[in-house]
């Protein structure tokens, strides 16, 4: 039973590391974040592939 | 102009790299052991022997701890797409998104439903549904795998789509031919039997040490018996999936095959390096510098493997970048292999195109926009190659995938041996008896796992630097986030998952230096 309530503890604690501080804090939707509607993430892709360029 | 950071591009590489990897700690021996556990109480539930129970149990409690740490490490990889490559994430548009919803929605559950049964129902339940349960625990993780492989073999070779400029997509259009694609059956069962390969060698590792410390010699015995048909079955299947992959890598990703074998310059026939140490002072693909120190190679197993003739040509990467060797294309007609410069120079006609036709789209001009989308569409198969600066870029890291493939090839070599003299020594009852056998079981675990990662390591630094192959390179594909931010969150996981590592390991030592429940 100590191995289970260990085991639990753990996944908790990834959980909440990982959906209350990763997803939140770190690693927000970058394209859901700045827009709203299909097109404009569409203009925003196209402009990005279209425009990139690395550094010389 | 927009300008990326090229370190952008390697540290967001790293990142999903750290993160993969460590996910992969646990995939697979969730996959292998998972099985040899069914098989087990398959066995119990065959002959009511409660020893058969006993011994179900305790290797069920090992699987429910790698289980327990490794789940939800890969939701991190998807929160990536999302923050660090989000270009990459709305052009694959549902062709990603499709198998990995399918993967969520009903491998997942499966599973999860079907493990509270697997541990918390021993008593609870029949046995026969017990049983079921956790055959259908371990069917809906493979069942993941097989989505997720499917993702994967998607980048590889992209099939089954079409490209819409209008949504700046890749749309499906044929889902079976995105399921059924060959790169991604052979990839799902090399994978797949290559983790019953590593759940093999970790049972034989643990029942080993166990007979090391004279404990458990009828759970040992009858644990290594089982794993090492099981071991052997895989590794066999994986040799063959393997060479089913080989042939695939040489259709569609030539590239990576002649970097997986350092082959500079291709030749007719070309064999096949067993071992090989390349030569540090070769510097670009064109010097005259021999790459290798020193090799051993089959005469003609290159092309074998290949192209399945043994005498027919394999390209090197000089061929690859210089064209001109004799190639067949999709229709099967014989023609003359484009050069690097000449793909290059369709990318960014295929690139500027887009920015076109978006601009005549935008502004309505509909019979320039069909004019663009027209020329799009004719250089859509060397896309990403508009964004390659120089052609030196499409060459991957060469000792990096040389050495992982050579490695995972002789290690995968090692347990076809390790698992037939397993089979025999324990059907002798010699097992227990040769101590260096007992000591290399051990040491088996280790290199199963250093196997299973240099697998993952060919394929993903193999097809450098395509995130998608031939329609988009890395550097297209990263969100034009500030490097910073990726190293911080690089360093973050290394801490994360060093100390997930550390406690799944001390709790599995713990567990494994218990052993089993007492005998009732």
């Amino acid at each position: 039973m100590k191995l289970g309530k260990t085991l639990w503890l753990i996944i908790l604690i990834k959980l909440f590391i990982i959906f209350f501080i990763l997803k939140i804090f770190f690693f927000q939707n970058l394209l859901n974040k700045h827009f709203d509607s299909d097109q404009e993430k569409a203009a925003f892709v196209g402009k990005e592939l279209t425009n990139r360029n690395l550094k010389p | 102009m927009e300008n990326i950071d090229p370190s952008l591009v390697d540290w967001s590489r790293a990142q999903f790299a750290l993160t993969a990897i460590y996910h992969w700690l646990f995939v697979p021996l969730t996959l292998g052991l998972g099985i040899i556990v069914s098989v087990m109480e398959t066995f119990y539930y065959k002959t009511g022997n409660p020893e058969w129970k006993r011994i179900t149990q305790f290797w069920m409690k090992l699987f429910g701890i790698n289980f327990a740490i490794g789940v939800a490490t890969g939701i991190i990889l998807e929160f990536e797409f999302g923050t660090n490559w989000s270009n990459y994430s709305w052009f694959v548009g549902d062709i990603f998104g499709a198998p990995l919803a399918i993967e969520g929605i009903m491998a997942f559950f499966m599973e999860s439903t079907f493990i509270a049964v697997m541990f918390f129902g021993w008593n609870k339940v029949s046995k026969g549904f017990h049983l079921a349960s956790t055959w259908l625990t371990v069917f809906g993780a493979t069942i993941s795998a097989l989505w997720i492989l499917v993702a994967n073999a998607w980048m590889q070779f992209p099939d089954g789509m079409h490209f819409n400029p209008e949504t700046v997509r890749n749309e499906m259009v044929d889902f079976w031919a995105v399921l059924f694609s060959p790169v991604a059956m052979n990839k799902f069962s090399h994978t797949v039997t290559s983790s019953w390969v590593l759940g093999s060698a970790f049972v034989i590792g643990v029942s080993a040490w166990f007979m090391l410390k004279k404990r458990e010699q009828s759970l040992s015995t009858k644990s290594i018996r089982i794993a090492a048909v099981f071991g052997l079955t895989g590794a066999l299947l994986a040799a063959i999936t393997g060479d089913g992959s080989a042939r695939q890598v040489a259709l569609h990703q030539p590239m990576k095959l002649a970097v997986m074998e350092g082959l500079y310059k291709g030749s007719n026939p070309a064999g096949l390096v067993l071992i090989g140490f390349l030569n540090p002072e070769k510097g670009t693909y064109d010097d005259d510098t021999n790459p290798f120190l020193f090799k051993l190679q089959i005469p003609g197993l290159l092309s074998l493997m290949a192209n399945r003739e043994l005498h027919s040509f394999v390209p090197g990467i000089t061929d690859l970048i210089n064209g001109g060797f004799p190639v067949e294309d999709t229709n099967g007609i014989m023609i003359q292999a484009l050069s690097a410069e000449e793909k290059m120079k369709r990318g960014k006609i295929a690139v500027q195109s887009l920015a076109s036709f978006r601009t005549a789209h935008e502004t309505g001009s509909d019979s320039l926009a069909a004019i663009h989308r027209a020329r799009l569409e004719a250089n859509y198969g060397q896309f990403g190659y508009g964004f390659i600066k120089d052609k030196k870029e499409l060459i991957p890291n060469v000792p990096i995938t040389f050495y992982t493939f050579h490695l995972m090839v002789l290690l995968g070599l090692f347990f076809i041996l390790f698992f037939a003299i397993s089979g025999i020594l324990i059907h002798k009852d010699l097992f227990h008896k040769w101590k260096g056998m007992l000591w290399l079981s051990v040491l088996s675990v280790p290199l199963a796992y250093l196997c299973s990662e240099c697998g993952w390591i060919v394929a993903e630094v193999g097809r450098q630097p395509w995130v998608i192959q031939d329609i988009m390179p890395a550097c297209a594909a990263v969100s034009a986030v500030s490097t910073g931010s990726v190293q911080t969150t690089f360093f973050l996981f290394a801490i994360l998952f060093t100390v997930l590592l550390v406690a799944e390991l001390s709790i599995l030592f713990r567990q494994i230096s218990k052993g089993p429940d007492p005998e009732h």
